[in-house]
């Protein structure tokens, strides 16, 4: 131990500004930022040698039409965890878009069901963003108890009910219609995760989500509207998630209000497996795109093996963990 | 205090070197501290003065060289070590649990049991003799976390002290204190030494090493310049000796501003928290200091003009139009700017880029719609960096890797980016080396012969008259004394400041 301690921190003093010279800590992003792409090429390269079907075109194509809703609502999910926040409504506002956009387009058709479900998605976000900024609830439990209220929500409009819509091949063509081989349930995700990123990467606001999530107060001082943008990327996340909701439906051409329980939490695992700190102001899109996959390409490597289901679970816990242990252990060595 | 130096040695090193893969850092250090002194240690930024200390204290191993301690040679690997010789360690990041009594802090880990069951009443007497016997006046049961820093520092001591340390090292011990709490903390230093103890001081304030210490030794690039008695050095020869070279001057020459200037600040009866009715001027071209006790409203002021705190009364105008509404974003598009008075806390993205902290004020000012156009970014960040001298680092990386002087010249980067008509630097020196000092003295005073208007906020009364045109001291709040010319002078500041009869035991220790 003692031997490491110098190491890291003596020489960033003794190399000292006037020489010019650097400690080696002094570009952490670095390694971290590429960090989750070795596992999943590891788990790539591997999957695509024990398994034949793996690299199948359908297979990989499948993987990504199942993901699709996952990767939109991870990708706003991260903008909201960068910004300093955590949305844990966005399984129970899906769930919501589901029945909401199925029992609308029975009544009035696809469009106007479009439109409304993303409305719902865009009310919900706002109010998690208002209640956490304006209301100063912490977003953990304002979104928690959103979700509730949402969840119950959703009860209501379905009636409890499984909503069929198996008749209604307009519906079925808003995710379902190929495009170059491609679903558009892919190329909407492919659209969206590319704004997202664009957003956060090259814009203002995206600026101001890692300004506000890693020193608010600095923000503040800095004439940045830290509330603004927090409202922001909650509001993106409710679009997201109830947009996700309509392109599951689509896919599945059935909707019940309890269908999104376990969603939250893997979008969550995909945002952190890919490194975006749940302690906001770093992180990336493309990053939560390699965790999410990451974790589709696990579940299908077991789904290929032929390996019970059950270990997928505790897997998929332990990758988690490790995620979150080797950034942690990382800050420490970096001191 | 007149200390009589003790020939007898403390510590003793000879020889000692130490390299960080390929950068010498220590080269054939030899030096004695004398028991029972004050041994202070001076230089700039990566002159060695903490690794020479984190060798002493066990932190570090020389490459080669010998430390000898009360005559015994020792090569400690860990400051646990270093503690069984009676070395400690007083950091500048303080390690106390907050919810816990000072009692029990200062016994934390090693507290007189029974049958697992802490015997708190021997805890409580344990304590009080030992407080007695290093003359610190703390409350046994207060808790810790309430106490002010300079208290939660003796707490730490004392902790020292109770495992047996009689050789204190204190690296920046008032770095992070107000000027109240570093009296305080000075009187704590010479209590040691009168009690026999040997504290190796590590300061960027020479005034302080001058006043405390009995010899100081100054590092430059890992050597020894000189060991000298601090009755033979002054703060110009301290420095002379730090840089190598005389500093022709600390601060740059004052021009003052025209005599017809026009206000570019004004504030009328300004009221906010901590802000009790408060009007003053600031001409183009103008730098006014202001000076008062840390709780008296000098920051507070600072954010009320700035809109970090809402205004509940008067008014403020920039180039004579008021500003209506009470946001940091309101006063920014106004003109005015302010450096905060901790970086890191209300300044600094601390993982983000240099750029992005450089540019986050004016982003504005390379953005098409909400589109950031990343050449004239790239360009603008290197320009202004370019102002406030910082050279030769990669704008990508992260502002937490430079030291606190760049860091600090970030701040005014971002500042001189928004082309502020007011410039509100708050502690503009807290905690930067000699050398980055001079550079932002020099930012400043470039300012205002630019015409803009700098209010300069600092516990360094020097540092105000050094700078300032004129001198406003506020006390509760209110501005109690404005001085100019002969009139501003340390003793009236002080006397302006305290003028009050003062409600605490506290303010009479520092008037002594």
């Amino acid at each position: 131990m003692t031997q490491n301690i110098p190491q890291s921190t003596a020489p960033a003093e003794a190399a000292g500004i006037l020489t010019g010279r650097r400690p080696r800590f002094a570009k952490p992003p670095s390694w971290r930022s590429v960090a989750i792409l070795i596992p999943f090429i590891v788990l790539f390269v591997a999957l695509s040698i024990g398994s034949g079907p793996f690299l199948n075109p359908d297979n990989l194509l499948n993987i990504l039409d199942q993901q699709s809703a996952t990767l939109i609502i991870a990708a706003a999910g991260t903008l909201v965890l960068i910004s300093g926040g955590i949305d844990l409504s966005v399984g129970a506002t899906y769930a919501l878009a589901g029945v909401v956009s199925a029992q609308v387009a029975l009544a009035h058709g696809v469009v106007v069901a479009i439109i409304v479900t993303l409305g719902v998605g865009i009310v919900v976000g706002l109010a998690n963003g208002v209640i956490s900024t304006l209301f100063r609830i912490n977003s953990l439990i304002a979104t928690l108890a959103m979700s509730f209220v949402v969840s119950g929500i959703g009860s209501s409009v379905s009636g409890g009910n499984l909503i069929v819509l198996t008749n209604q091949p307009s519906f079925a063509a808003i995710a379902q219609t190929s495009f170059l081989d491609v679903r558009t349930s892919v190329w909407i995700a492919l659209v969206v995760v590319v704004v997202l990123a664009l957003l956060l990467a090259r814009t203002t606001n995206g600026r101001y989500l890692y300004a506000a999530g890693g020193n608010a107060e600095a923000s503040r001082l800095a004439g940045i509207r830290v509330h603004g943008v927090r409202i922001l990327a909650f509001t993106l996340s409710g679009v997201a998630a109830s947009l996700g909701g309509i392109i599951d439906t689509s896919r599945v051409l059935s909707a019940q209000s309890s269908s999104g329980t376990s969603l939250t939490f893997t979008v969550l695992a995909g945002i952190v497996v890919g490194g975006t700190s749940i302690l906001g102001g770093e992180g990336a899109i493309w990053r939560t795109v390699v965790g999410v996959l990451f974790i589709a390409l696990v579940g299908n490597g077991f789904d290929l093996l032929g390996i019970n289901a059950l270990y997928q679970q505790i897997a998929l816990g332990v990758i988690l963990l490790l995620a979150v242990g080797i950034d942690a252990w990382s800050r420490v060595l970096r001191r | 205090m007149p200390a009589s130096i003790s020939s007898d040695p403390h510590v003793h090193l000879t020889d000692i070197s130490k390299s960080f893969g390929g950068v010498r850092v220590l080269s054939d250090v030899n030096l004695t501290i004398a028991r029972g002194t004050v041994h202070g240690l001076v230089g700039e930024n990566g002159a060695g003065k903490s690794s020479l200390s984190k060798i002493i204290a066990g932190l570090l191993t020389a490459d080669s060289g010998q430390v000898q301690v009360n005559g015994e040679t020792v090569t400690f690997r860990s400051p646990r070590e270093a503690l069984g010789h009676g070395i400690a360690t007083i950091a500048q990041e303080l390690a106390l649990v907050p919810g816990l009594s000072v009692a029990e802090n200062v016994f934390l880990g090693a507290e007189p049991r029974r049958a697992g069951f802490i015997q708190r009443r021997v805890l409580r007497a344990r304590f009080t003799v030992l407080a007695s016997e290093a003359g610190f006046d703390l409350r046994a049961d207060a808790r810790a976390g309430s106490l002010r820093t300079a208290d939660q520092q003796k707490v730490e001591i004392l902790r020292a002290l109770s495992r047996g340390a009689d050789f204190i090292i204190m690296d920046e011990p008032t770095a992070a204190l107000s000027r109240e709490d570093a009296q305080r903390l000075h009187e704590v230093v010479r209590s040691l030494a009168a009690s026999g103890k040997t504290v190796l001081l590590i300061s960027h304030f020479l005034s302080e090493v001058l006043s405390l210490a009995d010899t100081v030794t100054i590092l430059r690039d890992g050597k020894i310049v000189r060991t000298a008695a601090s009755t033979d050095e002054t703060e110009g020869s301290l420095i002379e000796g730090m840089l190598g070279r005389a500093l022709t001057s600390v601060f740059p020459q004052k021009t003052p501003p025209p005599a017809d200037a026009a206000a570019v600040l004004s504030v009328k009866d300004l009221t906010a928290p901590g802000v009790d009715g408060t009007s003053f001027e600031i001409a183009a071209g103008e730098i006014v200091g202001l000076a008062g006790l840390v709780g008296a409203g000098r920051s507070e002021l600072a954010h009320a003009i700035f809109g970090g705190s809402r205004r509940t009364a008067g008014s403020i105008l920039v180039d004579g139009r008021e500003l209506t509404g009470r946001s940091p974003s309101h006063a920014l598009r106004h003109g005015i700017f302010l450096i905060p008075e901790s970086r890191k806390e209300q300044g600094l993205l601390l993982l983000r880029p240099i750029r992005e902290n450089v540019t986050l004020a004016s982003l504005r000012l390379f953005s098409r719609g909400s589109w950031i156009r990343s050449r004239p970014e790239h360009g603008e960040t290197r320009r202004v960096l370019g102002e406030v001298t910082v050279r030769g680092e990669s704008i990508a990386r992260p502002v937490a890797s430079l030291s606190g002087g760049n860091q600090q010249k970030v701040m005014f980067a971002r500042g001189m980016l928004h082309r502020p008509r007011v410039l509100i630097a708050d502690e503009p020196t807290r905690g930067v080396d000699v050398g980055s000092r001079r550079a932002i003295y020099d930012v400043l005073v470039e300012n205002a012969r630019q015409g803009v208007g700098v209010l300069v906020i600092s516990s360094d009364i020097e540092e105000v008259l050094g700078l300032a045109h004129r001198v406003l001291v506020i006390r509760h709040g209110r501005v109690v004394a404005e001085l100019a010319g002969s009139l501003m002078t340390e003793e009236n500041i002080l006397t302006a400041a305290f003028a009050e009869q003062p409600e605490t035991g506290q303010l009479h220790e520092v008037e002594r």
